[in-house]
């Protein structure tokens, strides 16, 4: 199991709490059960359990965040389940939670990091990148030997020579028809 | 539209029957609790909720019993080989077996959430009414105690004051076993979710075996008889129809009417989910001995782009055309079994099986493998189980589309034919193949370049080059391989592959392939078969959709799709 990433489990295992959470929560409150008031806090917990896992996080790939955050988690999760412990409608929730802090834990304990998943940075059709200059070379080409030793001191010598400029032959070339 | 009808009516019946028996249960359920007498005294404390939990209760057994079935197997691939004689639309049936087996899930949840909230409004309703003060006759019948002696014909399972709900729950059987129940499904399903499947299997594969906490407690959810109803015999001597009113003077001498006994109901679920818990134990011993029996590795071939090929010989091994086969290494994984599709033939006297380095487990077998110098590992086999592919012999014309790695079951079609024409088979009642091969690099060509070059040599010889129409596309090309490919066009071969095939580069456009051949055939049934991923199966079945005419004399494309 060498590539498990347990915060992908934790992460779906407490989506899922958080929406039972909410849904034992509307029950007790809305039957009026005793102790209502922790239906209350179930829904209000649920919601915000559901906030903060919604964005998925992708397998481990690109930018990090810090190790614990996954502890802050953990730790998180298994606080908000214990109200939600003392009402039978929301003991499901509890239980689902905490099991999920339990994940977050060990994703934890075995150093994984979360990434959040970016939007594809979309890559901008490039006004004019698929126009490719033409040649600045054109032929008749002196053999390659001379060529690249006079542009590396053309480079170094004549900073002043316009590159894309007309074409300075570096052997003088002679008009041998007279 | 009406090529959707004709391509999905059965699945259409099928789930039509399946959900109206569902809806019956359900309705059928909750009327007679919501008005049988002998639940009178029981609605009186707590209401349409009872009937509620019951119905769901009982959608819950029925569903149960259901989704075992569809992950059995062995039993899917016996029906399949027993039906053959039966129509191609009732057997394609069979591959849907996983969704299927996802719908009973999503309805077992979906009653599982009514059953739950049901009876917490009937807890909620026994805490009351037990605390209630009032001598209403909801409290009078809390107070019927537990007390053996007085008959023990309790009707509120909340016995004294100081009880609380959850005090009850985790101490009776049926809130125990609820809990652990409820845990044990939402833990599969959170862990069987398409991200986590595809991602980490194992995760899924282990985590989903809890489903034998879940059967467990369904059998004994039941034993505390929690629901209860009044007895035959005390219905007989005090009616509630009659005796309800009069509820204050029940303890006198001269009332007509007695206290009322109640009983609790027996448990039920044990006789839905007997039957397919003894199949499915069936279907593991049977995995268990075929996969004990020994395999012999007779060559290993390492291919390019991390494809690895084993040839293997199991005795009382017999396979058809495109079937897979599930393999175990002890080595790497005691528990983790993992599909492959066959590529030989069923001519040969080994089967084969080419795995891609995909995951962990791929990549540890082929490193193990890998290693000259140590023994190999042993290998065991599950299977053969079949698929789609074996309906390729069953149309006229026959659309085969691979996508990389997905081309292993047409290999094994291919293969065969080479086999049938070399054997003269004339019974063969497929009379073109159109074989489209799609792939990301070249690489990839080289494990069946011999297959394609000896089938090219073969239909030449027998004259029947028309047979088989085969294009190969090779969809991660550069500039560099075009320029290549246009400087050798005048060549016989192509360069990448050395076939007399030419090479094409990027996707397929299938409309113009479809409409091709529509034209080329406009009197058959054509079946059209793809092993890849689902967005050139989307593409596919459009097509399908599109180009078979209304007409069901002419034209018919059918679509097959592979799905592991």
């Amino acid at each position: 199991m060498g590539q498990i990433e347990w915060a992908m489990w934790a992460n779906e295992q407490a989506l899922a709490s958080g929406l039972i959470l909410i849904t034992g929560g509307i029950v007790a409150t809305a039957g009026r059960f005793t102790q209502w008031y922790f239906g209350a806090y179930s829904i209000v917990a649920g919601v915000f359990v559901c906030l903060l896992e919604y964005p998925r996080g992708k397998r481990k790939k690109g930018s990090t965040m810090e190790r614990w955050n996954y502890y802050v988690r953990a730790v998180l999760h298994l606080l908000l389940s214990v109200p939600a412990g003392f009402l039978l409608a929301t003991i499901l929730g509890t239980a689902c939670l905490a099991i999920a802090s339990g994940i977050y834990l060990l994703a934890a304990v075995r150093g994984e990091q979360w990434t959040p998943i970016e939007p594809k940075p979309r890559e901008r059709p490039q006004i004019g990148g698929t126009i490719k200059q033409p040649p600045s070379n054109p032929p008749p080409r002196p053999p390659a030997e001379a060529r690249k030793k006079p542009s590396e001191e053309e480079a170094a010598v004549a900073a002043g020579g316009p590159p894309g400029g007309p074409q300075v032959n570096p052997i003088p070339v002679t008009d041998e028809v007279v | 539209m009406g090529n959707w009808v004709v391509n999905h009516w059965f699945s259409v019946l099928f789930l039509v029957v399946w959900l109206g028996l569902n809806v019956f249960l359900f309705v059928d359920a909750f009327l007679k609790y919501e008005k049988a007498d002998k639940y009178y005294y029981t609605r009186k404390i707590l209401g349409s909720t009872l009937a509620c939990a019951r119905a769901s209760a009982l959608c819950l057994n029925f569903n149960s019993t259901l989704i075992l079935l569809p992950v059995c197997r062995n039993l899917l691939s016996f029906l399949r080989g027993t039906c053959s004689f039966c129509s191609r639309t009732l057997r394609k049936q069979l591959d849907h077996n996983l969704t299927f087996h996802k719908l009973v899930a999503y309805m077992i949840c979906l009653h599982t959430a009514i059953h739950i909230i049901a009876h917490l409004f009937n807890f909620d309703c026994y805490s009351r009414s037990r605390q209630a003060t009032d001598g209403s006759l909801a409290s009078i019948l809390s107070s019927l105690s537990h007390d053996e002696k007085k008959g023990g014909s309790w009707l509120n399972p909340i016995q004294s004051r100081n009880t609380t709900v959850e005090y009850v729950t985790f101490t009776s059987i049926a809130g125990l076993t609820g809990v652990i129940m409820t845990i044990a499904l939402i833990l599969m399903v959170t862990s069987a979710t398409e991200f986590i499947r595809r991602s980490y299997f194992e995760v899924f594969w282990y985590t989903h075996h809890l489903f034998i906490f879940y059967i467990l407690g369904l059998g004994i959810h039941g034993i505390g008889g929690i629901v209860r109803g009044q007895t035959e015999e005390s219905m007989n001597e005090s009616h509630p129809r009659k005796c309800a009113e009069s509820f204050e003077m029940w303890d006198d001498r001269d009332s007509h009417c007695r206290r009322p006994k109640f009983e609790g109901h027996p448990p039920e679920s044990w006789k839905w989910i007997l039957a397919p818990v003894i199949l499915y134990i069936c279907e593991r011993i049977l995995r268990f001995y075929r996969s004990q029996q020994k395999v012999v590795i007779t060559k290993v071939v390492m291919h390019p782009s991390k494809v690895l090929e084993l040839q293997m010989n199991k005795r009382g091994f017999s396979m058809e055309v495109g079937q897979y086969i599930f393999v175990n290494c002890p080595s790497i994984s005691l528990l983790e079994w993992h599909p492959f599709t066959l590529t030989s033939a069923p001519e040969e006297d080994f089967f084969s099986i080419h795995i891609r380095a995909a995951g962990d487990w791929t990549e540890n077998l082929i490193r193990a493998f890998e290693q000259q110098y140590s023994p190999i590992p042993r290998i065991e086999v599950d299977g053969p189980f079949g698929t789609a592919s074996e309906d390729v012999f069953q149309y006229e014309v026959a659309v085969l589309v691979g996508a990389g790695i997905g081309v292993t079951p047409f290999a094994s079609i291919l293969k065969s034919i080479w086999y049938k024409f070399q054997c003269a088979d004339h019974n063969l009642k497929t009379k073109k193949i159109y074989f489209y091969w799609i792939c990301r690099e070249t690489g990839a060509f080289s494990w069946f370049n011999n297959l394609l070059t000896s089938l090219e040599q073969e239909m030449e010889e027998l004259g029947k080059v028309g047979f088989l129409n085969y294009r190969l596309f090779l969809t991660g090309w550069d500039s560099n391989i075009v320029g290549h490919a246009a400087l050798n066009f005048d060549k016989a071969t192509d360069i990448v592959t050395g076939l007399k095939q030419k090479t094409s580069f990027g996707r397929p456009m299938w409309d113009n392939e479809f409409s091709t051949i529509a034209t080329s055939h406009p009197k058959s049934v054509v079946g059209v078969f793809l092993c890849g991923p689902r967005t050139l199966a989307k593409s596919l079945r459009k097509c399908c959709h599109r180009y078979s005419s209304l007409d069901p004399r002419k034209v018919q494309f059918y679509f097959n799709k592979e799905n592991f």
